[in-house]
């Protein structure tokens, strides 16, 4: 009951938003669904907390630790993203970029795109996953071209050729799963409910289960943005509004990641080997290695971190394809933190290219005189993000690393090389925008400093220590995937 | 040798055809001319629907040959022909390179799904002995298609072909995947084709043509 109406309130949500279009309260409206989602989405996880997992009596919507982490985790970003949207768009608006009609749109497919999210985490029928990734993608396809220039209409044009096909290849493997799990369960629904498949994985059929992996990955590693098929990312990430880039980046990268990984699960007990689990590691490590390359050539702010997202999923995948308790741990603590940090980076990016009127990053200057609290939550935010301690990312990444060393140790150089260029690039392009000479010319902003703090102290003290009820969840989550 | 049921070499039948409407979305040049090849291929996958609705009795395939006719052979190409005769289109010619080069690589890859589901096909009975290939080969087309055009109207029926190839998987290899699954997925489809149909708006008023050639401003820098 209460999935439904926490997945009611953003579809409600994004038809009250389309009917209110750009009234002046439209903002705050947003912000109240997103905060209503959030607290659903926590009363959700407390149930699940207290009396473990829960699965509804038609089967099909199913709460794990691992989903549920992931649905509050959604909740919370783009509540907070909606927080730093508000005034964001004000300047948006203000500067013409978007028009009265750009806003309605906006607003309602913002809340559709949660809706969207919220549905393929929590939905235990994999055809349904498939249709709300899908939707997901729909949903924003248009927001990335949302201010109609030649290259923002090219970069969604792009993002929704690229993820449309790739995603089309995951519904090829959907097919296959299900042509499987028809010889046990026969016609209906139940062969396609998550459930019921894993509870009966290692009697599907390993042959038809292998190559569906290999078009679940296809599929779902587009949506990852997986190298090679990460082309639509950086351009999506770079034209479109930078509260979209947020979103797309910290939540829906997660959730393609958590498609594969279920699917992954399935593979894996058929199969019984580690075949999947070698794929992933691959595709995961050539990632952060072409990713924090390319990180060096770049001069557009936004992409640059697109980049760096690229690379950080690259990491999470090579955690979860390594499998074990430890690096599955760290895989889903580095999906967290890494939503978190990186988020919160897009928000200072979004004031500083807004105070320069500008992208470029030769073009933006001395953020700390400008505006010492944007300048100092990028710098924070960089740190984070190149895996720095006492931040969170520096602890995922420490067991993975650890987990790595013990079970394969010939890929730690290059895990390590690819952090390393990384960092180096990061630091060299941050350091003179933020310390550099001021540009006389700057604007200033009206910037919202509360999300960007409060997702900097919570990567803070993930990095501390590990809230008890967090590892909990984590302990149970990696008893579901790691058999 | 085994007698083989009439149902499926009906459906064998219906899959040669798609496959024969996926070649010629690839070669062929006029706008129109690939409407109703399309149109045609949608006809024969909601035929191939009820004949495997019929052979194996399960009425909910008779809702998706429904559902595919209306919105796979009306519906789809309705939008494209208003939205091809809108903007002004109708009578441009795609100059296409290598004809026989793209037809080349397009019997490769019906090789290459032949035998890439080889080892699967022999779990499953007659209905689906080979048109899980041809599925498959329709998928690759369609791929194949949307890397060969360079106009934004034949890139979106590239993709609903490749569409109509995973449909057709679903429908032939596994008797049609559950209802709400396949309702889901048509709807997205709906929502995909209006999507395409503002792209296109959005396209031509940034770039003034509908050809992609346009588009090359992102690009990574040396």
């Amino acid at each position: 009951m209460i999935i439904l109406i926490l997945l009611g309130v953003s579809l409600g949500g994004a038809a009250v938003l389309a009917f209110i279009g750009d009234r002046k309260l439209a903002p705050e409206v947003n912000i109240l669904c997103s905060a209503a989602t959030f607290g659903l989405s926590v009363l959700l996880a407390l149930g699940v907390y207290e009396n473990g997992p829960m699965i509804t009596s038609d089967g099909f919507f199913f709460v794990d630790a691992f989903n549920v982490y992931l649905a509050v985790l959604t909740a919370f970003v783009s509540m907070t993203t909606a927080v730093f949207s508000r005034r964001y768009m004000a300047v948006e608006r203000s500067r013409g970029k978007v028009g009265h009609r750009g806003m309605r749109f906006y607003h309602a497919m913002y809340q559709l795109f949660i809706f969207a999210m919220l549905l393929a985490l929590l939905t235990n029928n994999v055809g349904v996953l498939w249709i709300a990734m899908e939707l997901a993608t729909l949903a924003t396809v248009l927001l990335v071209s949302l201010y109609r220039t030649p290259a923002a209409v090219e970069a969604a044009w792009k993002y929704f050729i690229l993820c449309g096909v790739g995603i089309a290849q995951a519904l090829f493997g959907t097919v296959l799963l299900y042509f499987a799990s028809e010889k046990i369960f026969g016609e209906g629904t139940n062969g396609l409910l998550w459930t019921n498949l894993s509870a009966v994985a290692d009697r599907l059929d390993p042959t038809v289960l292998s190559l569906a992996f290999v078009f679940f990955m296809v599929g779902y590693g587009t949506k990852v943005g997986l190298v090679p098929l990460h082309n639509w990312l950086p351009d999506a990430h770079s034209e479109g509004p930078t509260p979209i880039s947020a979103v797309l980046s910290g939540l829906l990268l997660n959730v393609a990641l958590y498609a594969l990984i279920r699917c992954k699960v399935l593979v894996d007990g058929a199969t019984h080997s580690h075949k999947a689990g070698y794929i992933m590691m691959v595709f995961g490590l050539i990632s952060i290695l072409v990713a924090s390359f390319s990180l060096l050539r770049q001069k557009d702010i936004k992409r640059m971190f697109a980049y760096s997202s690229i690379e950080h999923m690259g990491i999470a995948t090579f955690a979860f394809g390594l499998g074990g308790p430890v690096a599955t741990f760290g895989g889903l603590l580095h999906m967290l933190v890494h939503s978190l940090t990186k988020t919160s980076i897009f928000f200072t990016v979004g004031h500083a290219s807004q105070m320069h009127s500008t992208q470029e990053m030769s073009k933006i200057g001395g953020l700390i005189k400008g505006n010492p609290a944007v300048g100092w939550g990028l710098i924070f935010g960089v740190v984070a993000i190149a895996g720095m301690p006492p931040f969170g990312v520096f602890a995922s990444e420490f067991l993975i690393l650890s987990a790595a060393m013990k079970d394969a140790p010939y890929f730690i150089p290059f895990f390590l090389i690819g952090i390393a260029v990384a960092f180096a690039a990061l630091f060299s392009r941050v350091m003179p925008m933020v310390f550099g000479k001021a540009r006389p010319d700057h604007k200033s902003v009206k910037a919202a400093l509360v999300p960007v703090a409060v997702h900097m102290i919570l990567i803070l003290i993930l990095g501390l220590y590990l809230p008890i009820f967090l590892s909990q969840w984590f302990h149970q989550a990696v008893e579901l995937l790691v058999r | 040798m085994n007698e083989v049921p009439f149902a499926a070499q009906l459906n064998g039948v219906l899959a040669a055809l798609i496959l024969l409407t996926a070649f010629g979305l690839l070669m062929q040049r006029r706008i129109y001319g690939l409407l109703h090849l399309f149109a045609w291929q949608g006809l024969f996958l909601s035929i191939s629907t009820a004949v495997v609705g019929y052979s194996s009795g399960l009425h909910h395939l008779y809702i998706s040959a429904v559902l595919t006719l209306a919105l796979k052979v009306i519906v789809l190409p309705y939008i494209l022909y208003v939205l091809i005769h809108r903007m002004k289109i109708h009578k441009e010619v795609e100059d296409l390179v290598n004809i026989p080069t793209t037809m080349m690589i397009g019997i490769a890859l019906v090789i290459f799904s032949y035998h890439l589901t080889a080892p699967i096909t022999e779990l499953s009975g007659f209905m689906t002995r080979s048109t899980l290939a041809v599925a498959l080969a329709t998928v690759m087309l369609g791929l194949l298609m949307m890397i060969t055009r360079k106009k934004a109207v034949t890139q979106m029926i590239g993709f609903l072909a490749l569409e109509n190839g995973l449909f057709f998987a679903a429908t032939s290899a596994t008797n049609g995947m559950p209802l709400v699954v396949e309702l889901g997925v048509a709807l997205d489809l709906l929502i995909a084709a209006f999507v395409f149909g503002i792209f296109f708006f959005q396209i031509r008023t940034t770039f003034d043509s509908l050809d992609l050639k346009a588009m090359e401003k992102l690009k990574e820098e040396e």
